[in-house]
């Protein structure tokens, strides 16, 4: 008898997979200004690390709110002790009023509907494990995080069927694309349960469109399924158009009345990407169904937030002078450094994708292919990590189903190291162009997504044994 | 079980959640919870509510937090909200690796040790994060079992090993019977009958899992019956989990022993033992959610890393704690005061339970006792019990917790909470409880009240006035209980 279950033994957790070489190799050569200045720059990871001086400062401002302080009495041990999973009053109401603040007050949130989670990882597992049954699917469009193979497919036994985006229109998500992807479900013999979008988009840095989310809810409308929103990068919007979320198109007329609908759409909030706080592990779920909200709450058991993390984020989201400026304050910022590397790269001859949203670009290194397939985005990948010194995403790992595509982060460093990060690809660039120009090109295949995967597995499995130490778990991506 | 008001017509709305979302296997309707719904609508407060429920139905170690609060007064750096801790916020705050703060691993790896007495050393590397013993358990789960596959539990068990265990996983639970005529110790014969039986109903069993020390038992495992448990997974190659999350509760003779420290004594297949531990016992922090797995198979360590992520430690909590766990002089310190706390509530209460003549199962751990109400039974059947359960409840107003909750096999034994209040509200439980006791035996006339000292306030520095029922059913959250509420600040 095997002594281990099926899921302890298999591979959906992903981690397995190539793309987390380049994070091995970081680990092995991490870049440090003066210590190793020639190593490797980490931008496969999507932090937001630009304003904890905003919340240091914050916090120097209002030293020790919690513990000691409240009427002269020390709360410790009442904070110590609570541990209801209907979560800290103060604290919902303060995460509400900032969920509602970051859309511009356009929409409200009802702390009562809201559900504390150990971070957006747990939050989408749990509501993967409310609503479908295991060998049930969920429709995601691409590129999609990488994450979700594990979050949302893992011990749920839930599986994720691509809507394919594509360059042609922006990856923006069509009618066509999602019919095609339910039809898909259909032929593999899985009952769709509904749709995830990340709102703003990771990898994309784009926030979808008036014309997608009207999309999105008339087709979970006429399907009967559900809509997840996760709009966990709600807060990193910097430029135009706004940000919109799904719960204002329901407020519309049209929808306004329809319960029914109302109760199938449901947002993953987190503050780890917009207050860059993901070592607090706090995660929310958002839903107008009774029964999501009631069955969600129980699951919340299996990882709570810390008490004492939510009394000192209550204390500081309620400080609304606070929120205030952090919100416009960390969204110019972000739009500064995404300004940077953009014309950092136009400069090398890379374009990216037009965004306004996120930690990251989505870069186009289609004309540095040697061929437009996988296996030479992998040689080009490769030759990032190992030859410029950069750790970057490649497009395969957030299943995009065109090569070429990379997803570059660049809220996670400081201004200098990506100067220097934009110099080594203008280098390197230069030098790819001069010499690709000299060969002849490749006729051009339709690789299909299988044989990159088939490819994937035997690199991993290329004598390297992934080694845990090194391996960082990927929260956050 | 009432349906809950849905939208929609049930069956339709039903289609579109999960069977998980919509059973009942989270076991929080069960008729259990009308006492904490009885203490929730009428909470007992010494001063504001002296005739309202006492709430004896929480495992919760009260006793010594004041302990804690000493040391992180003068420990202000372990806070990165402090001036002088927060040049460390950043860091801290940016810190999400499953593999957990290095120094919060070596702390707790020490503390582990430490609460075992020196007897057993404990390796950071293996230590992995749950959500609390609770999401550990579960995380433990979902590694060792396949859906459809049994875990074996000796009876009386604690109420949310059906939840934890089962629920999400899809695991089944099959109860191991132990009688009080052997003080409810688990033999080899029960075990080997449970597995049989499993069998014959072709249900895989693949492991055995205790509480050691147990709830609701409130005794330690002895050495042979440990060594005799351990030779039985080794002989059916099954998963043994040992759930020590009230290790550091003993507070008298006999020493509690762990089956870290079996394992050292006796041939055995590691692959096989797993530890669950959690702060929130010993430290009296369930708020903070501090479960850990610790297995002794390198690939369950693996895995169960990576489930980590969906119930990690708040890094904040992890960097308070790696500080506090490291200090060896608050630690010993600690471990030695608080069980020289538990042991004197738990005599005070056993001594006054003796003046009218309620015996307790001989305990050395916990923060409870295994009470013998049985004499008091109308007759000896579960419905008795429910009976006398719902008139200690109404009457006598004390919540205390009915064994057959416990999926306890005979009638009539109930767990009291007696750590998770102050002196004085104990000195009014056992007032009631021999008032109760001497009406029921007809003397007609309540024992005469015991003078009552000026002690500290009631530990509820505030509570709602409202309670917060948003699901509308009848279950209280007792697996996740609300008994210190927060009063909402704007």
């Amino acid at each position: 008898m095997k002594l281990l279950s099926r899921k302890a033994t298999c591979n959906s957790h992903g981690q397995d997979s190539s793309y987390f070489l380049g994070w091995q190799e970081y680990e092995k050569n991490p870049y440090d200004v003066v210590q190793n200045p020639s190593g490797i720059i980490q931008m496969g990871l999507a932090e937001n690390q630009l304003s904890f001086d905003l919340l240091e400062s914050w916090l120097a401002n209002n030293p020790d709110p919690a513990i000691f302080k409240r009427d002269g009495q020390s709360i410790f041990r009442e904070l110590a002790l609570f541990q209801d999973y209907h979560g800290l009053p103060a604290f919902k109401n303060a995460l509400v009023e900032f969920m509602a603040e970051i859309r511009g007050n356009r929409v409200s949130f009802d702390p009562k509907k809201l559900v504390l989670t150990a971070g957006a990882t747990s939050a989408n597992e749990t509501l993967m494990f409310c609503l479908a049954e295991p060998g049930e699917a969920f429709l995601l469009p691409t590129p999609y995080y990488p994450g979700f193979d594990r979050d949302l497919k893992w011990r749920t036994g839930v599986e994720i069927v691509p809507i394919h985006c594509s360059s042609t229109n922006s990856f923006r998500v069509t009618e066509s694309a999602l019919e095609e992807a339910y039809e898909a479900a259909k032929k593999r013999n899985l009952k769709v349960k509904g749709v995830l979008v990340t709102n703003p988009s990771n990898p994309l840095g784009t926030t979808l469109s008036l014309d997608e989310l009207n999309l999105l809810v008339s087709f979970i409308s006429l399907k009967n399924i559900h809509l997840i929103s996760d709009e966990i990068y709600s807060g990193t919007v910097f430029s135009s158009p706004e940000f919109v979320s799904v719960m204002e198109i329901l407020n519309k007329k049209k929808y306004s009345a329809d319960v029914e609908l109302w109760n199938r759409v449901h947002i993953v909030y987190s503050l780890s990407k917009d207050l860059g706080l993901p070592g607090f592990r706090v995660g929310a779920i958002y839903s107008n169904d009774e029964m999501v909200v009631s069955a969600a709450t129980k699951m919340s058991s299996f990882g709570l937030v810390s008490s004492q993390t939510q009394y000192l984020l209550s204390a500081m989201l309620s400080d609304k002078k606070f929120t205030r400026n952090y919100i416009s304050e960390n969204q110019k910022r972000l739009k500064q450094r995404q300004e940077k590397l953009i014309s950092g790269f136009r400069s090398a001859g890379i374009s990216c994708l037009e965004s306004n949203a996120g930690l990251f670009c989505w870069v186009d290194m289609r004309h540095l292919l040697s061929s437009n397939t996988f296996d030479a985005e992998m040689e080009l990948w490769k030759k990032i990590v190992y030859d410029v010194g950069l750790n970057i995403s490649p497009g395969s790992s957030c299943h995009c189903s065109e090569p070429g595509w990379f997803r570059v982060c660049f809220a996670n460093m400081s201004a200098e190291t990506l100067t220097l990060a934009i110099q080594r690809i203008k280098d390197f660039a230069e030098l790819t162009v001069a010499s690709s120009s000299r060969r002849s090109h490749q006729s051009m295949k339709n690789s299909r997504r299988r044989s990159l995967t088939k490819w994937v597995f035997r690199l991993s499995f290329d004598g390297r044994e992934p080694d845990e130490r090194i391996q960082l778990q990927i929260i956050s991506y | 079980m009432t349906m809950m008001n849905t939208t929609g017509s049930g069956n339709h709305h039903h289609g579109l959640l999960s069977k998980i979302a919509t059973n009942d296997e989270h076991g929080e309707n069960s008729l259990y919870f009308h006492g904490w719904k009885a203490y929730d609508d009428n909470p007992f407060h010494l001063t504001q509510n002296p005739n309202g429920v006492i709430q004896m139905g929480l495992a919760e170690n009260q006793l010594s937090s004041d302990l804690i609060e000493d040391w992180m007064k003068k420990n202000q750096r372990a806070s990165i909200c402090t001036t002088e801790g927060v040049h460390m916020f950043k860091e801290i705050a940016n810190f999400q690796d499953y593999h957990g703060l290095p120094e919060f691993r070596n702390a707790v790896a020490k503390f582990m040790g430490k609460a075992r007495g020196g007897r057993a050393e404990f390796d950071p590397e293996r230590i992995v994060m749950g959500g609390g013993a609770t999401g550990a358990n579960e995380l433990l789960m979902f590694c060792l079992a396949d859906p459809g596959d049994a875990f074996l539990v000796p009876s009386p068990y604690y109420p949310a090993f059906d939840r934890d265990l089962r629920w999400r996983t899809g695991v089944k639970l099959l109860p191991v019977e132990c009688k009080s005529s052997d003080s409810f110790r688990i033999t080899r014969e029960a075990l080997e009958e449970a597995y049989e039986k499993a069998s014959e109903s072709n249900i895989r069993v693949k492991g055995l899992i205790i509480g050691n020390p147990s709830n609701p038992l409130g005794t330690i495992m002895d050495r042979n019956t440990l060594k005799s448990l351990v030779s039985f997974v080794n002989d059916k190659n099954i998963h043994f989990v040992c759930d020590e999350i009230y290790a550091a509760t003993v507070f008298k003779q006999p020493e509690f022993i762990s089956v870290s420290e079996i394992i050292q004594e006796m041939d055995c297949n590691l692959d096989l033992i797993h530890v669950v531990y959690s702060l929130s016992k010993d430290m009296g922090m369930p708020g903070f959610r501090v479960g850990i797995v610790y297995s002794y198979n390198d690939k369950v360590v693996t895995s169960a890393r990576k489930m980590s992520s969906f119930g990690l430690v708040s890094s904040q909590t992890q960097h308070l704690l790696a500080s506090m766990l490291s200090d060896d002089e608050f630690v010993e310190r600690f471990i030695c005061e608080s069980s020289r706390r538990l042991e004197k509530r738990h005599r005070i209460f056993t001594e006054g339970l003796k003046e009218v003549e309620i015996k307790c199962l001989e305990g050395n751990a916990g923060l409870f006792c295994w009470m013998d109400l049985r004499p008091l039974l109308k007759e000896a059947t579960f419905e008795a019990e429910t009976e006398l359960w719902k008139l200690i409840i109404n009457q006598v107003k004390l919540n205390v917790s009915p064994g057959s909750s416990f999926h306890c096999s005979e009638p009539g034994w109930f767990r009291v909470c007696f750590a998770n209040m102050d002196d004085e509200t104990v000195q009014v439980a056992l007032q009631r409880i021999r008032t109760f006791v001497n009406e029921k035996k007809g003397t007609g006339k309540a024992a005469p009240e015991k003078k009552k000292k000026q002690w500290q306030k009631n530990l509820r520095l505030s509570f709602s006035s409202g309670r917060i029922y948003e699901d509308g059913c009848l279950s209280p959250h007792v697996l996740s209980p609300h008994s210190s509420m927060l009063r909402a600040q704007t």
